[in-house]
């Protein structure tokens, strides 16, 4: 029978293997060598320590049992395992199965793959019923996933899933062999088995049942040849689809646990992240724009970088809330990759700010930097004075009058040289002052002081950090009051900067505090963000107002936030009191201020 | 005119017919919110810019409009995208978008 056909069928697998082994090798080799020279050196130290040991724990976790998945639902996590681990399990075992049967560790690359089609008299070869059954029992696991796979096609929401990514040609013909590959080998170990009785404890019967009806001598050739096409195909377009991911992300793993970071320019690393994207889609349904109907999400601008052709009206239509760097369960850095596309895609007109010299300084223990969303919001500022007041602060109100913004909206809008140059002057000036600490009003600032400027011995703080640090040592009155809130987390200060406790800390001396679904890392963008360029104001009333309404769900008595832009664009929609955390100390004071003039006034009458 | 004693002043003239409007038509074509401004000057008043040297948001609009692309591009590069002009606008113009295609558009249309 095996010498009647010429193994001619095994060949659509073996071209289609070798070209993925030499595309996927020459991207590892270009995207290695595009690398900078501290990378390189990170790498080449990190090959040889723990760290490479960590990589290949964190690829089999995350790679084959994709355990993020998991958490996000079960049942998608299951999919992706029984596909991803199961058919790893199959390949490994199945090599197992020809060690035993040839009885040595050379063998043709193909024969794991098609071994059931080779191998005659299972019964004179050691474990070889054992190996039957096992491969039978590892195919149907990752068939479960396979139907599972069918099965979201028409019911997303088994998967806690409400959108899909869009498919492209070459996604597609990916998606179709890959759906055939399985179906197809079971078939094709039943037929064979129906023939030379080598199958286990499923295709055997399956084998035994087709062999009655079914003209095996014809149909076996015919479906292990249509396997093997399948597979070719599977790996033909696997590196212009998002299967790319496969490879990719493994590479990804290890790149960032040598420490290789993304820069503030595009480069190799940059698309190492971009090609790991498996468009699973868990990012798109996350994504608070879906409500006003704008498709700008992260999977669709990683899919337009690696087919060139992103537009200003995707690139810049974001909130970069997080939300769904939150969530991928690859851990792309989208929203530094979404940062360092804008600051490419505006090289060519920044600004020089050639006006901007010196500034006044004044020496104090703290700088204060309201903000220019601070200036207006004035109640937060005014609170803030009161409380330096109040606490009896040495302190410098930097941006009183006259200072330039932090840099942050430039660089967020990718006008990075333009920034620095905002960096600079401001730099100078907090430096000058000989100050060892800058309060800070807007996380927006508080994450450019944070990351962009060179302050060394100044610790900067965003104000709530600040005025908990204040109630700590007891220098802010505390009154509780009957009220309940909720606290709004903003994007920057929270997943930007994971400041989540502080604030919470220091409200449960003034107020109840509801806890809600969306908060810390889940919490809601207000839709003020200032990182999105493109949106209307309209679209941004919308994620306001929803924001608003399942808020308003918990019956709350004010809103809390800490963000002066977060307030902004709350109250603009006029539902209900929302206040600053500084407000809700400052209000204290007051009405200590207050019942101390009562005191002194009773005081005053006792002695007339 | 000559008749009259008065004549017209070669610098206070704007010659439509000449007019380099492309700038003009690519920013209004990608921000429409633009075509409803009513020079409140609301986005001047609050600049974070503007308090610190003369800069006017108007400005923009009106050499924008006389596609006076030399003054516009002096003047647009004074910003600092803070964003304030954008929340007190009355009309809900997204000036940030303006300002980001112009200076996009400055650079385009000039090496078109």
């Amino acid at each position: 029978m095996n010498k009647l056909l010429p193994e001619i069928f095994i060949w659509p697998f073996i071209i289609g293997l070798a070209y993925f082994s030499i595309i996927v090798l020459y991207r590892f080799v270009r995207w290695t060598l595009g690398l900078s020279k501290i990378d390189k050196i990170r790498i080449w130290k990190g090959l040889r320590s723990r760290k490479t040991l960590d990589s290949a724990i964190e690829a089999f976790r995350e790679g084959l049992l994709h355990r993020k998945i998991f958490r996000t639902n079960p049942v998608l996590g299951y999919m992706h395992m029984s596909l991803a681990f199961g058919w790893f399990l199959l390949i490994v075992f199945g090599h197992f199965e020809a060690v035993a049967y040839k009885g040595s560790l050379s063998f043709p690359v193909y024969l794991p793959i098609f071994f059931r089609f080779f191998v005659d008299g299972i019964e004179t070869y050691p474990f070889m019923h054992f190996f039957a059954s096992l491969m039978d029992l590892l195919l149907l696991f990752v068939l479960s996933g396979v139907s599972l796979a069918y099965y979201k096609r028409f019911n997303k929401k088994l998967f806690g899933m409400k959108k899909a990514t869009r498919l492209k040609s070459g996604d597609r013909i990916a998606l179709t062999a890959l759906w055939l590959i399985f179906p197809l080998r079971l078939l094709a170990e039943s037929f064979s088995a129906g023939q030379l009785k080598n199958g286990g404890i499923i295709t055997q019967p399956l084998g035994n049942l087709f062999s009655l009806f079914v003209p095996l001598e014809l149909t076996t050739p015919v479906t292990w040849l249509a396997y093997s096409f399948a597979l070719g195909f599977f790996f033909v377009s696997l590196p212009n689809s998002r299967y790319m991911h496969i490879p990719a992300e493994v590479f990804f793993i290890f790149l960032r646990n040598y420490s290789v970071r993304l820069k503030k320019r595009v480069n190799t690393y940059s698309l190492v992240q971009v090609f790991s994207c498996s468009r699973c889609g868990i990012c798109l349904d996350t994504c608070q724009l879906n409500l006003a109907n704008i498709h700008t999400q992260s999977v669709y601008v990683l899919k337009n970088i690696r087919n060139k052709n992103l537009t200003d009206e995707v690139l810049f239509n974001c909130l970069l809330c997080g939300k769904c760097q939150q969530v991928c369960p690859v851990g792309i850095e989208l929203i530094d990759l979404r940062i360092t596309q804008r600051i490419e895609s505006t090289l060519q007109y920044n600004s020089s700010y050639s006006y901007l010299a010196g500034g006044e300084v004044k020496q104090a223990d703290v700088v204060y930097f309201a903000g220019c969303m601070t200036h207006l919001t004035p109640s937060i500022k005014k609170s803030m004075l009161q409380i330096f007041a109040y606490s009896g602060v040495d302190y410098w109100f930097m941006d009183e009058h006259k200072a330039p913004c932090c840099g942050r909206p430039l660089m967020q809008a990718g006008q990075y040289d333009a920034a620095a140059v905002l960096i600079e002057n401001n730099q100078q000036k907090i430096l000058a002052s000989g100050a060892k600490k800058l309060v800070v009003s807007c996380p927006i600032c508080y994450k450019v002081f944070i990351e962009d400027y060179n302050l060394p011995d100044i610790k900067v703080q965003h104000h709530s950090e600040y005025l908990f640090e204040l109630m700590q040592m007891g220098s802010l009155p505390k009154r509780l009051t009957s009220e309940k809130s909720i606290y709004h987390d903003p994007c920057e200060l929270g997943r930007g900067s994971g400041i989540y406790d502080k604030p919470r800390k220091l409200l449960s001396n003034y107020t109840s505090l509801i806890p809600i679904m969306n908060e810390k890392e889940k919490s809601l963008c207000c839709g003020g963000s200032l990182s999105n360029i493109k949106i209307q104001m309209s679209e941004r009333d919308i994620i306001t107002n929803n924001a608003l309404d399942e808020y308003l769900q918990y019956s709350p008595d004010s809103l809390i936030t800490s963000c002066p832009l977060c307030k902004k664009t709350f109250a603009r929609g006029n539902k209900i009191m929302v206040k600053d955390i500084s407000e809700v100390v400052a209000a204290s004071i007051v009405q200590k201020n207050k019942s101390n003039a009562c005191a002194d006034k009773k005081v005053l009458e006792q002695a007339l | 005119m000559g008749k009259f004693g008065f004549s017209v002043m070669e610098t206070r003239t704007v010659n439509f017919g000449e007019l380099d409007n492309r700038l003009l038509g690519y920013v209004l074509e990608n921000e429409a919110s633009f075509l409803t401004c009513i020079s409140c000057g609301g986005c001047t008043a609050t600049c974070s810019a503007g308090n610190l040297i003369d800069f006017n948001v108007r400005k923009i609009n009106l050499f924008l409009r006389r596609c006076d692309i030399e003054s516009l591009a002096r003047e647009i590069d004074k910003c600092m995208l803070c964003g304030k002009c954008t929340l007190v606008c009355p009309r809900d113009i997204n000036i940030r978008n303006v300002v980001m295609l112009i200076k996009k558009g400055i650079v385009k249309f000039r090496n078109e």
